[in-house]
């Protein structure tokens, strides 16, 4: 337990007057790379706003580095290490490419990413670091996305829904980056809908159905049809 | 079998409208049993509860912010002032013609102040207000900026006899404030009304339904300006005496009101009511303190705003369960 | 023919003033959607704590602000968190309700303290000096407002576009959720904010003190003219926010020349004209 990096315990979240997640529990150790995958409306986007802070929850229920935050405002996770990488990329449309990394390092925790080593691993951002980002491509704006998390030099990157709107070519471009990314001893958790592509990098999986955990276990360990089982519900 | 039955009324309803009807033959009786000043003030009273009633319509039903009610107000009693000087009509005539032009003019001020969203169509309509005040101040005839008053025989129209006027525009307003009442409670409870309330839940859904969102809101601005205006025309038949600044004055018409239905309750019938006994209950104690009456009534409609944003009538309801006024719907399910 | 040109000269020159009342009102509605309903009572009462300042110190106007500007400055963000900040959300009566009340608390303690009383701020020889050019009169103090509101909007436009703090207030604006991720307390970022409009509004109320008598009333229509100047202008545009300070100045002093009494009317009909023909404004902001 002690090592445990994130510890969610039972997790109820809720937007408004909807139940999102019930009762959900959930460990993720450091240096590991977790894959989210679940159905649209399983509970995946609210398990991402929960441990960033965006939804509000009780203390208690998320628990990082042995430090209940589930009661913190967003800000305040970002300052303890923990950056996402929001669904629809979501960069800031009134602020340039480089801007938005810049905005990322605002938390200012030290660490192995700056400005020069995100272009280094995306470069055609450098080529495009004055433009608005809104004039990108969904891939590039994908990229903006993910190296603004990284210059918050976070121990624990949530990527939420990392391929979705995008090419083949570029979600591949991206999906070979990552390595590069997680190989640094950073700790990652990857909502994704191809399921295939979250294996290809995770260790371990947690599958969601109606707000629930179906499946979890080690990647080389579960087979097709049971993640196919826990993913719509039905009997395998 | 019977299935669940749906109705509006309640208990508390249906004892509310004995109590009213009992009520509204004591208050048409008053001229025999009040005194002057008592008389005056409820007079005051009611004609405020009508400012009210219409200001919630616009703003707590139509989302229609304004702060600029004053233009309506102040619009309404110089029209009492121009058509009986210069038209020769009787002042009745006149304050019901006020309206009436009032709901014309409306309309093209809707269309220009209709392009401005939210909190800036409030200040847009401040702006309108401004342009009123100026604009009538030009008037040479009426008194230009020092204002003018009410002719003796104009007055004496209304009454051959002081206690006459004053009874007769004692009974105008409280007909006034019983058509505002039944005005907005009747287009609240019309189809029109359930439009307005789906575009005040929500505004993309309610054109999704094919509700013209700019049309029923221009409908409820032209509907309030008009009775606005005939309430100002009332105002100040009491007064006797117009001045730009008093006409279009923007703590009297419009601060006042947005507190007593902040404070009652805004978006509700009942608010206004429990508003307007609040701010006149206040007023009589703590006139004599003056600036520190305003500042009191300003801090009261902040924490309200804050901390019951659905005043003091939205705190009885969730208590007790009650509505006055029925308009919601109601579920009853037959007992097992 | 040199009357006219003078008119048109001296309302360019109190538009400054006005993009002055506007430059607040167009910073805190761009970083956060509020519209403060209190802006011109703020003014005000500027220039009330100018005066009280020079009575008590006994020093220049322009020497007071250094004591206005932090004092008003401390006030925005003290007003922001404490107050403002609860009545933001998707729903837009709480805080044009809440700014509504604040504007009356404002008038009527400035009422209390100061009476009725018309005051002036007195910025001695510079009140009366003049420049002569081509046979006109150019007042000094005129002169130096104008000078001193292109100097705050471009100081303005460049902590927006140019300083880390201007990064936040565009990302906030753009979308709070996001910018929270990124390590801004959004209730920070709005108290800095308004913090920094009141630093505006203290430079405005006091050379407004000096250019004319106050009294505790006239804050709405000081809100007015900003608001009038804002909406001219075009949303979010702060040179556009000056420009339209100019139009709503040069309409009142011309209409002002025609019949004094159409001064003020003159420049409402330019600010509807403007609605009627161009509702976004003359200069709106290009949006990516």
């Amino acid at each position: 337990m002690s090592d445990e990096l994130l510890s969610i315990r039972e997790l109820d979240a809720h937007y408004g007057d909807f139940q999102a997640l019930y009762g959900l529990d959930m460990s993720v150790n450091p240096g590991e790379v977790i894959a989210i995958i679940g159905a649209n409306g399983a509970g995946k986007s609210p398990l991402m706003r929960s441990i960033s802070g965006l939804l509000a929850n009780r203390a208690e229920q998320i628990v990082y580095r042995g430090a209940p935050i589930g009661g913190l405002r967003a800000d305040q996770v970002a300052h303890l290490g923990i950056a996402l990488v929001p669904e629809g990329r979501q960069l800031f449309p009134s602020l340039t490419v480089e801007e938005n990394l810049v905005l990322g390092a605002k938390v200012g925790r030290t660490g192995p990413w700056s400005l020069d080593k995100v272009y280094d691993l995306f470069p055609i951002l450098r080529e495009r670091r004055g433009q608005a980002s809104t004039s990108l491509s969904g891939g590039q704006q994908q990229m903006v996305a993910i190296g603004r998390a990284l210059m918050a030099n976070p121990e624990l990157v949530l990527f939420d829904e990392i391929s979705l709107g995008l090419a083949p070519v570029v979600i591949k471009t991206i999906y070979d980056a990552l390595p590069g990314i997680v190989g640094a001893g950073l700790t990652a958790m990857i909502v994704e809908q191809d399921i295939s592509k979250a294996l290809s990098v995770a260790s371990r999986v947690y599958c969601l159905q109606e707000g629930r955990v179906s499946l979890q276990g080690r990647t080389d360990a579960i087979t097709r049809e049971e993640i196919t089982a826990a993913y719509f519900g039905v009997d395998a | 079998m019977t299935g669940p039955r749906v109705t509006r009324a309640t208990r508390a309803s249906r004892i509310a409208m004995v109590l009213g009807a009992v009520t509204l033959i004591v208050l048409a009786a008053a001229p025999w049993w009040a005194g002057r000043a008592d008389l005056r003030l409820m007079g005051e009273i009611f004609l405020y509860l009508s400012l009210a009633c219409l200001w919630n319509l616009m703003a707590g039903y139509a989302g229609l912010v304004s702060v600029g009610q004053q233009a309506f107000v102040g619009f309404g009693g110089y029209m009492l002032f121009a058509l009986t000087i210069f038209g020769g009509l009787h002042p009745v005539v006149a304050i019901a013609g006020g309206g009436v032009l009032a709901a014309l003019i409306s309309v093209p001020i809707a269309t220009l102040i209709f392009r401005l969203k939210g909190a800036y169509f409030a200040i847009g309509t401040w702006v309108m207000a401004e342009v009123f005040r100026l604009a009538f101040a030009q008037i040479q005839a009426l008194g230009g900026g020092s204002g003018t008053s009410l002719p003796v025989a104009i007055v004496k129209e209304i009454g051959r006899k002081k206690a006459m006027r004053e009874s007769v525009s004692y009974w105008l307003a409280l007909g006034a404030v019983l058509c505002v009442l039944l005005a907005v409670y009747v287009f609240l409870r019309s189809r029109r009304g359930l439009a307005l309330t789906a575009i005040r839940d929500s505004e993309v859904a309610a054109s999704g339904l094919g509700i013209d969102i700019w049309r029923t809101k221009l409908e409820v601005y032209v509907v309030t300006s008009a009775l606005t205006a005939v309430i100002g025309g009332l105002i100040f038949l009491q007064k006797l005496r117009i001045s730009p600044d008093a006409a279009f004055s923007v703590n009297d018409w419009t601060a006042f009101v947005i507190f007593i239905v902040v404070i009652g309750g805004i978006g509700t019938l009942e608010g206004p009511i429990i508003g307007t006994l609040i701010f006149f209950a206040l007023r009589e104690t703590l006139a004599d303190f003056g600036t520190i009456y305003l500042m009191v009534l300003g801090l009261v409609a902040i924490v309200v705003m804050l901390k019951a944003p659905k005043g003091v009538w939205g705190l009885i309801r969730d208590r007790f369960d009650i509505e006055l006024f029925p308009l919601s719907y109601r579920v009853h399910h037959p007992k097992d | 023919m040199t009357e006219w040109i003078n008119a048109v000269v001296q309302g360019i020159l109190l538009g400054g003033l006005y993009a002055l009342f506007a430059a607040g009102l167009s910073l805190i509605f761009g970083v956060m959607r509020l519209v403060n309903i209190a802006h011109g009572d703020l003014i005000i009462l500027a220039a009330y704590m100018g005066l009280s300042t020079t009575v008590m110190l006994g020093v220049h106007p322009f020497l007071a602000l250094l004591i206005v500007m932090p004092l008003m400055a401390g006030l925005g963000y003290v007003l922001q968190r404490g107050l403002l900040n609860q009545t933001l959300g998707p729903d837009i009566l709480p805080p044009l309700l809440v700014t509504f009340g604040l504007s009356v608390i404002i008038q009527n303690a400035l009422l209390e303290i100061y009476t009725a009383d018309p005051q002036k701020l007195s910025g001695g020889a510079i009140e009366t000096a003049s420049i002569p050019v081509g046979g006109l009169a150019i007042g000094v103090l005129p002169l130096l407002t104008f000078a001193i509101a292109v100097g705050v909007i471009a100081g303005l436009q460049w902590i927006f576009y140019s300083t880390g703090l201007g990064r936040g207030f565009r990302a906030v604006s753009d979308n709070q959720d996001i910018a929270q991720l990124m390590g801004l307390n959004k209730a920070h970022v709005f108290g800095l904010a308004m913090a920094l409009a009141l630093a505006v509004v203290a430079i405005a109320g006091i050379l407004l003190g000096m250019r004319t008598s106050f009294d505790p009333a006239i804050g709405g229509g000081r809100l007015i003219f900003g608001f009038e100047a804002v909406i001219i202008g075009g949303l979010g545009n702060l040179w556009g926010t000056l420009a339209g300070g100019v139009i709503l100045g040069v309409a009142q002093t011309i209409g002002g020349k025609i019949d004094p009494g159409w001064q003020l009317l003159a420049g409402h009909i330019a600010f509807l004209i403007v609605l009627a023909i161009r509702p976004n404004g003359l200069f709106p902001r290009i949006e990516h």
